[in-house]
């Protein structure tokens, strides 16, 4: 690894078509906390989003916030959660929004593949259990829409520095990292129950 | 000592020990992680466990969960027949759950089934969940407190094989759950394995497993030997941190095993994330106590 490769928000499909899965890039400018009932709100409620993310980033995370007054909240906590949850809306979601960079943890299935390459995004993971760390890449909470959906689920439009690493796990050229990983996982998986099963006889 | 004052004064500490597992890992797991990290040379490995690392020290100083899911809370209560509070542990547990949950804090993880709603205390009916072994002629108590995160549960599995599919049926059934839902528990793993006669026999020693001090062994030889096999087996495959691939895949494989029903093998599997937010406390009488898991702190 080089030097420190940064986006900014907004981002345009030029920005990412140098990025292939399994690379690295931190973020600034503006990232919007966006989960399961706000997927479903756009896509099956048909309710446009409160905040306008087309070029932006979304986080698929829940985080701990504490309120300030004023209106004002500091960011406790907040790791991302299982993309994977989003797959089933992800497609139609960034075809909607025109979302560039979906911030997630773990891979993410063929809809959000098709979406990447179709309309140039990127699906990125921020690695697990660190929710400390992104909470501090937090400057400020500048906005909090749908607020009706309790604190996990409220859309936190966060201002961020150096956001990251996040890691690519699909690009704009249909490769996805994970379904990748799991074929080689799974040639070996074989080969080493062959090599444990040879050894473990213990019913004779 | 005064009943209610000492039922006050060990919900005191052990609340004060919850919160604390919620914020910095054991001993044990600090040092396996180390030890992982440094085998790796790749970029990307190399910059997921900078990041782990990064957490774990900001989550210290900053006095935060280190991560935000603090899972549902479970005990394994090791309790001398004579311990004095021994009929209090369900109330004590419980509300030490209550009072971290509001001052560490720790994220509420607590649905009611059927009802279908989070009780916002994180607890609720059955949780804490409390395993009970009862210790003859002692008036000890020692205490495992556990943080079962929501990824980390997911991949556990539980199934009755056949004797004809041998323990060779039990690594096919480890090794399958690594892949398929091990991959997003947040490796490197700690991987529990029971070997019992049916699947809540297998599930509870499964999970009792995970409890069991890193680089610690079964002490019948040929479990040994399977925990080693899978060990090595497992890290073969090269999860990596977060299953990005990588030199390792587990912290380690611990096997318990009971008697069986000819008929049956029982075996089940749980995962602990590499955030395996584990503690362990022992009590006298008095409850002096001495945290065993993390040395040095004070609670």
């Amino acid at each position: 690894m080089n030097e420190k490769k940064i986006l900014t928000t907004p981002v345009n499909a030029e920005d990412i078509a140098g990025f292939k899965a399994g690379d690295i890039f931190y973020l600034n400018g503006y990232i919007v906390t966006c989960r399961d009932v706000a997927h479903r709100r756009l896509v099956e409620e048909k309710r446009p989003l409160p905040v306008d993310i087309r070029n932006g980033a979304i986080y698929h995370a829940g985080p701990i916030i504490r309120p300030l007054g004023n209106d004002k909240f500091e960011m406790v906590s907040i790791g991302a959660t299982t993309s994977m949850r989003m797959e089933k809306f992800e497609y139609e979601f960034v075809k909607q929004t025109g979302v560039r960079i979906l911030v997630g943890k773990g891979g993410m299935g063929e809809g959000t593949r098709k979406a990447c390459m179709e309309f140039k995004a990127l699906h990125v993971v921020y690695p697990a259990g660190c929710a400390v760390c992104a909470a501090t890449q937090v400057e400020e909470i500048e906005q909090a829409e749908w607020r009706d959906l309790g604190m996990p689920e409220t859309l936190w439009v966060c201002r961020i520095k150096e956001f990251g690493p996040l890691v690519v796990s699909i690009d704009t050229y249909g490769n996805n990292l994970f379904e990748q990983n799991k074929v080689i996982f799974n040639q070996r998986k074989e080969e080493v129950y062959s090599d444990i099963a040879r050894q473990v006889s213990f019913i004779k | 000592m005064d009943k209610e004052k000492s039922t006050k004064e060990l919900t005191d500490i052990i609340a004060r020990f919850v919160s604390l597992v919620g914020k910095k890992l054991p001993d044990d797991v600090w040092a396996k992680l180390n030890e992982l990290r440094s085998l790796e040379t790749d970029p990307l490995p190399k910059t997921v466990y900078d990041t782990m690392f990064k957490n774990q020290e900001l989550a210290f100083e900053l006095d935060r969960p280190s991560c935000q899911d603090t899972g549902v809370l479970q005990f394994l209560v090791k309790c001398g027949d004579s311990f004095p509070l021994l009929g209090r542990m369900e109330q004590i547990l419980t509300e030490a759950v209550i009072r971290s949950t509001r001052d560490a804090p720790l994220r509420h993880n607590s649905v009611e089934t059927f009802d279908e709603y989070n009780t916002g205390k994180n607890v609720g009916k059955g949780t804490p969940t409390l395993f009970w072994e009862i210790v003859p002629d002692s008036d000890a108590l020692e205490l495992d407190v556990y943080m079962a995160g929501g990824g980390c549960t997911l991949p556990g599995k539980a199934m009755v094989l056949m004797p004809g599919e041998g323990y060779e049926g039990v690594v096919r059934f480890v090794l399958d759950v690594m892949t398929s839902y091990g991959l997003n528990a947040c490796p490197p793993l700690l991987v529990g394995v029971g070997v019992a006669t049916s699947v809540e026999t297998a599930a509870l020693l499964s999970k009792k497993a995970l409890f069991r001090p890193l680089g610690s062994h079964n002490p019948n030889e040929r479990a040994a030997k399977l925990e080693k096999l899978l060990e090595d087996g497992i890290n073969k495959i090269g999860l990596g941190p977060q299953g990005f691939s990588g030199k390792k895949s587990v912290m380690g494989v611990h096997v318990e095993n009971t008697a069986r029903h000819p008929s049956t093998i029982g075996v089940a599997v749980n995962t602990g994330c590499w955030s395996h937010r584990h503690g362990n406390i022992l009590f006298k009488g008095d409850l002096s106590y001495t945290v065993m898991s993390h040395k040095g702190v004070v609670l």
